[in-house]
């Protein structure tokens, strides 16, 4: 029996080992750029584009495609890592300061200069966010490849119903339209918040609540600009008491807890853009807070698509600001393929090339399709978009942006959703974590 | 090395203690070199992976050093890393969670891994299929595990609450097992559990199959009862192989980052941090090498010492 | 596990002893497996369905979920779709009716080849060199044995995220980062611990006159100990191996910090199968079904050796 069982363990391992063998790899094409981003709706449509490329030049594109909430995680440790899977990468505006100092993209001003690309050419904001290191300077490192912002979403079917109409008339004195200021945001969320429409239980407004990447900051900033937070003294670059903690962005931040308490969708506890595509998408939320990149797919969508969905800019309060979403296309220096990945930028930067990736859904920052008269009517949420970059704001692209941003995750999840603390020490806390931050990186 | 090669026979039986004293006769290869022939490959590659990755963490826990700025210069810090961890009072946080969750876990897994054994012992029909069948659970990838109880806990669309409320007919919605504070800790420790009971349950079959009947048979001339009989002989007998999986379980869990991490991320706040969160954001998301290298010692030297503490106490147990 | 004439003895438990033991073992059992038939289920539903609220208990069966498990798909206008030739197969036919091409496979496949060559690979390598390093200890007097032993269980008290720190400092000058090869080795380090620990036990137990016996005979201390000892302790390999398998097969953490294209397991890729917009929760559920099939297999194949194997025989000394 025991020898039996020798003959069976072998036999198993054997077995599968065989299958291993069987399956090898594919054969890979000749030559081939292989192009890494994260995966969403618009990534989907930049393969479609891509296909031109190929045909074009007879380079295959192969695609890494990761998942928000590991996108930064990672991408930035294969290129901590040196490593050649991405010969062009799609990288996150806040990259950018660390991946010029460490070397881990391609300078592309020599590149942009023999080519005739000219910065001009490109929104003045997506220059700025996607593209310089450091900031305000001309040194590109990347190409404005997708330009984004964050803006909602709202359930426009719901909100031409007579019935529905007139009870908000009755409750609040003024007929129901897409919000312009938060407090508007706030009183239309209550409104929706367990009330019942076909049948079904809804609740008011989706927002950004994740805790492991960078949601709930994506989503808390939006208030906090608007409300008059700012990252540093203008005057005096790293200096933050007074700014990061200002009675304003506490008032903000107070508010995107209040928002958060009696508005949003039960579970909506550790949520992005994709748990808020889901609760938008299964008919749970009146309004949805995301990014304009999920727009063409939304409106698309089979069941809330269409005539059922409407689209609205960011609220005000003292200033009108959104949070900066978005990112330009970069060489990886440690690609073997670096004249074919250039090949690419130089293909990708022509006016045809931007105006088809637009029409697949893709957001072009060039002005050749943005400042076409057409432009803000060619879709419905066409023209929110051109008004959100003009105000968008982003978070730090300081080399060091990893660590900035988890502290900012957790001291705004430990005070929105945990409820630990006040807003004001959440703040102080923050300042506190920061500083030493740049303390380390003698910035301070 | 001896060549008492006389009494080869006395040996039998105590194998541990004994080595064996004919070896030395084989093909002039002593002893001593068929024994590293053996055991060498092993030491090899352990030397090569676990020893020397660890010396090199000692070493880097005492600089500055960044991995994802090899240009920065590199600085001898002394026990700076130490002190400012030990001085944290995020980290001593997260000490406390990964504390109630080792805790709880392996409380549970005992009770109910155990439980479980002692009812199929006594091998009803089908035991054998419902005993695989019970074992799914830690097939699992618990990377997997915690992605999709993301999507049961799910507090409209998932099943957990669907069936919570179900069967106390309350409101499916009313309640969110892991966005709040005081559930999430709980919700941890349940999705372990469902994952892990059937190890424990396991290694106590396996106790339980160990005991020989003839002691069972005596106690019954004895008329012991058989509340008597669990105390004084299924329990004692049992409890070396139940203090081995409570080891292998508080070892594993101390280390427990993937399906943690896939569930809250660590959250709502920082409640279901976690020390080897805290340590994946410090190594891999900030990239503060040096710093989180000294974590990383800080964290072994605790488990080391936990485990070597553990198994003192199981050698005497099994001395019994 | 049949039923030996021994267990019926005097202790053999009562008719309704058993019945309870059964109801309740049972009734665990179904609770227990739940979640995984929810998730089996929610492989066959369509991704609305899958989130569907309330939670829809009666659906109709779908493979949207298979197809999105391993294609890559593109939404396409209603235009481009009617200048397209008619669908071949059920596949592109379902694809279609979500407005939808196939763009071309998805990375599954090659994620699960990776499992596989890795998985196996590694449990392979740690059983032998297990079994070798065991037989070591069991027979000759190594030096501090002791000593040796409780540092190579002590490997695995280390959080994979601090080994993977050194790691992946070693591995990227070593240029083994996202190879197969640095997988292999690493997960074997890992496991080699318990599969010495595990066999160890074994090979106390087999006595070593029979060794000494075939050694009289002419037989070297090698051959001995191949064709003796391992058939006798071969319920201890299967045992280990299961155990080296499960964690091999199913590890994550290592396998997202250290590989990325090319050696990457199945682990990493399940979790974040997205479709359009939110993840493709019958594409997970897909995965996850399919994943733990080899793994079911195997431990069903060798499940016999299983409750033996982890009697860890040092225990029973």
């Amino acid at each position: 029996m025991r020898a039996r069982a020798t003959v069976q363990v072998l036999g198993v391992l054997g077995a599968f080992g065989l299958a291993a063998a069987w399956a090898g790899p594919a054969a890979a094409q000749d030559r081939s750029l292989t192009l890494c981003w994260a995966a969403w709706d618009p990534a989907n449509a930049l393969v479609e584009l891509s296909k031109d490329f190929t045909t074009k030049t007879g380079v295959g594109m192969k695609f890494e495609f990761v998942p928000w909430t590991s996108y930064a995680d990672r991408f930035l440790n294969e290129l901590n890592s040196k490593g050649k899977l991405c010969d062009l990468i799609i990288g996150d505006s806040q990259w950018i300061g660390g991946s010029a100092e460490n070397g881990h993209y391609v300078k592309l001003n020599d590149f942009f200069a023999k080519e005739g690309i000219k910065m001009d050419d490109f929104m003045a904001a997506t220059v700025l966010g996607y593209s310089e290191w450091p900031k305000h300077s001309p040194n590109y490192w990347a190409l404005p490849a997708m330009g984004d912002a964050i803006g909602w979403t709202y359930r426009k079917d719901w909100f031409s119903r007579p019935e529905i109409q007139a009870e908000f008339k009755k409750q609040y004195g003024r007929d129901l339209a897409p919000p312009k200021t938060w407090d508007e945001l706030k009183q239309v969320a209550e409104f929706f918040q367990g009330r019942e429409i076909d049948g079904k239980k809804v609740y008011g407004a989706y927002i950004y609540t994740e805790r492991g990447s960078e949601g709930i900051t994506m989503g808390v900033t939006n208030a906090l600009y608007t409300f008059g937070f700012q990252y540093q003294d203008p005057k005096k670059p790293y200096h933050m008491e007074g700014f990061v903690n200002s009675p304003d962005a506490v008032k903000g931040l107070e508010f995107y807890k209040s928002l958060y308490k009696c508005c949003t969708a039960p579970g909506l506890t550790n949520a992005y853009m994709q748990e808020g595509l889901d609760a938008f998408k299964s008919g749970q939320v009146a309004m949805q807070m995301n990014f304009f990149a999920f727009f063409p797919g939304l409106y698309k969508d089979p069941n809330v698509g269409g005539d059922k969905i409407g689209f609205f800019v960011n609220p005000s309060e003292k200033v009108a600001a959104t949070q900066l979403g978005g990112q330009g296309i970069s060489v990886v220096a440690y690609s073997d393929h670096r004249d074919d990945a250039l090949q690419y930028i130089k293909w990708f930067a022509q006016p045809d090339v931007q105006k088809k990736w637009w029409s697949l859904g893709g957001y072009s920052c060039h002005k050749a399709v943005l400042n076409d008269p057409e432009f803000p009517k060619s879709t419905p949420f066409a023209a929110d978009f051109l008004t959100s970059m003009g105000m968008v704001v982003d978070f730090w692209a300081e080399p060091s942006y990893a660590s900035l941003l988890l502290s900012m995750q957790k001291r705004m999840h430990d005070y929105v959703i945990a409820d630990q603390g006040t807003a004001k020490q959440a703040l102080d806390l923050l300042i506190k974590d920061w500083t030493k931050v740049f303390k380390d990186d003698g910035k301070l | 090395m001896t060549e008492t090669s006389s009494l080869p026979f006395l040996s039998v039986g105590t194998a541990a203690e004994a080595p064996s004293q004919f070896a030395g006769r084989l093909r002039g290869l002593s002893d001593r070199a068929m024994a590293w022939l053996f055991i060498a490959p092993t030491i090899l590659l352990l030397l090569a992976i676990n020893v020397f990755p660890l010396l090199w963490t000692i070493e880097l826990s005492f600089t500055n050093y960044r991995a994802n700025r090899p240009n920065a210069p590199l600085r001898w810090v002394g026990f700076d890393n130490y002190a400012s961890i030990l001085s944290d009072s995020d980290v001593w946080y997260a000490m406390q969670a990964t504390a109630h969750f080792v805790v709880w876990t392996i409380t549970l897994q005992v009770l109910l891994g155990f439980g479980l054994a002692l009812l199929i012992n006594r091998r009803f029909r089908g035991h054998g299929f419902w005993t695989t069948v019970i074992l799914l659970p830690m097939m699992l990838s618990p990377a997997v595990v915690g992605n999709f109880w993301t999507f049961l806990f799910q507090p409209q669309t998932g099943l957990f609450n669907t069936a919570i409320a179900f069967v106390t007919g309350s409101d499916p919605s009313s309640f969110q097992m892991i966005g709040d504070v005081g559930l999430a800790p709980w919700s941890i420790i349940l999705v372990d559990t469902w994952m892990w009971t059937p190890y424990v349950m396991l290694i106590c079959l396996a106790g339980l199959r160990s005991i020989p009947d003839d002691i069972y048979e005596a106690a019954e001339i004895d008329r012991a009862s058989a509340w008597r009989r669990f105390w004084s002989i299924t329990l004692p007998m049992v409890l070396p192989f139940l203090m081995l999986a409570v080891l292998f379980r508080g070892i594993e869990n101390f280390k427990m980052f993937d399906m943690v991490n896939l569930l809250t991320s660590g959250g709502p706040g920082s409640t279901t941090e976690v020390a080897s969160i805290t340590l994946k954001r410090e190594a891999f998301e900030k990239w503060r090498t040096g710093y989180s290298s000294a974590f990383a010692i800080i964290l072994f030297v605790t488990v080391f010492g936990l485990a070597n503490i553990y198994v003192k106490a199981l050698n005497k147990v099994k001395q019994r | 596990m049949s039923v030996d004439a021994q267990s019926q003895s005097v202790l053999a438990p009562g008719p309704w002893s058993k019945r309870f033991a059964a109801a309740v073992v049972i009734l665990y059992a179904g609770l227990a497996v739940l979640p995984l038939l929810w998730i089996f289920l929610t492989g066959f539903k369509t991704p609305p369905d899958s989130i569907a609220y309330p939670p829809k208990f009666v659906f109709e069966p779908s493979l949207e979920g298979y197809v999105n498990l391993f294609t890559t798909r593109s939404r396409q206008s209603d235009d481009y779709l009617a200048g397209l030739p008619p669908p071949t197969n059920w596949v592109d036919r379902l694809v279609r009716s979500r407005n939808m091409v196939i763009a071309g496979p998805s990375k599954f496949g090659q994620r699960f080849v990776n499992s596989v060559i890795i998985g196996f690979g590694s449990t392979a390598l740690a059983v032998v060199l297990g079994t070798l390093a065991a037989y070591g200890f069991s027979r000759f007097r190594v030096p501090l044995a002791d000593d040796l032993l409780f540092f190579i269980l002590s490997t695995r008290m280390m959080p994979p995220i601090a080994v993977a720190i050194p790691i992946y400092l070693m591995y990227r000058s070593l240029g083994l980062t996202d190879s197969h090869l640095g997988m292999i080795l690493l997960y074997t380090a890992v496991n080699v611990s318990l599969a010495v620990w595990l066999l160890k036990g074994f090979i106390d137990e087999i006595p070593r006159e029979y060794e000494e016996a075939a050694m009289i005979d002419g037989y070297t201390r090698f051959q001995a100990f191949w064709r003796v000892v391992l058939p006798q302790a071969a319920t201890g390999i299967a045992a280990t191996a299961i155990f080296c398998l499960i964690f091999a097969w199913n590890e994550y953490a290592f396998a997202v910090l250290l590989t990325s294209g090319e050696a990457q397991t199945t682990p990493p890729f399940i979790p974040f199968i997205i479709g359009e917009g939110g993840q493709d929760w019958p594409a997970v559920a897909a995965g996850t079904t399919l994943f733990l099939v080899p793994i079911v297999v195997f431990t069903v194949l060798l499940r016999r050796h299983l409750l033996r194997g982890i009697t860890f025989g040092a225990v029973r000394k």
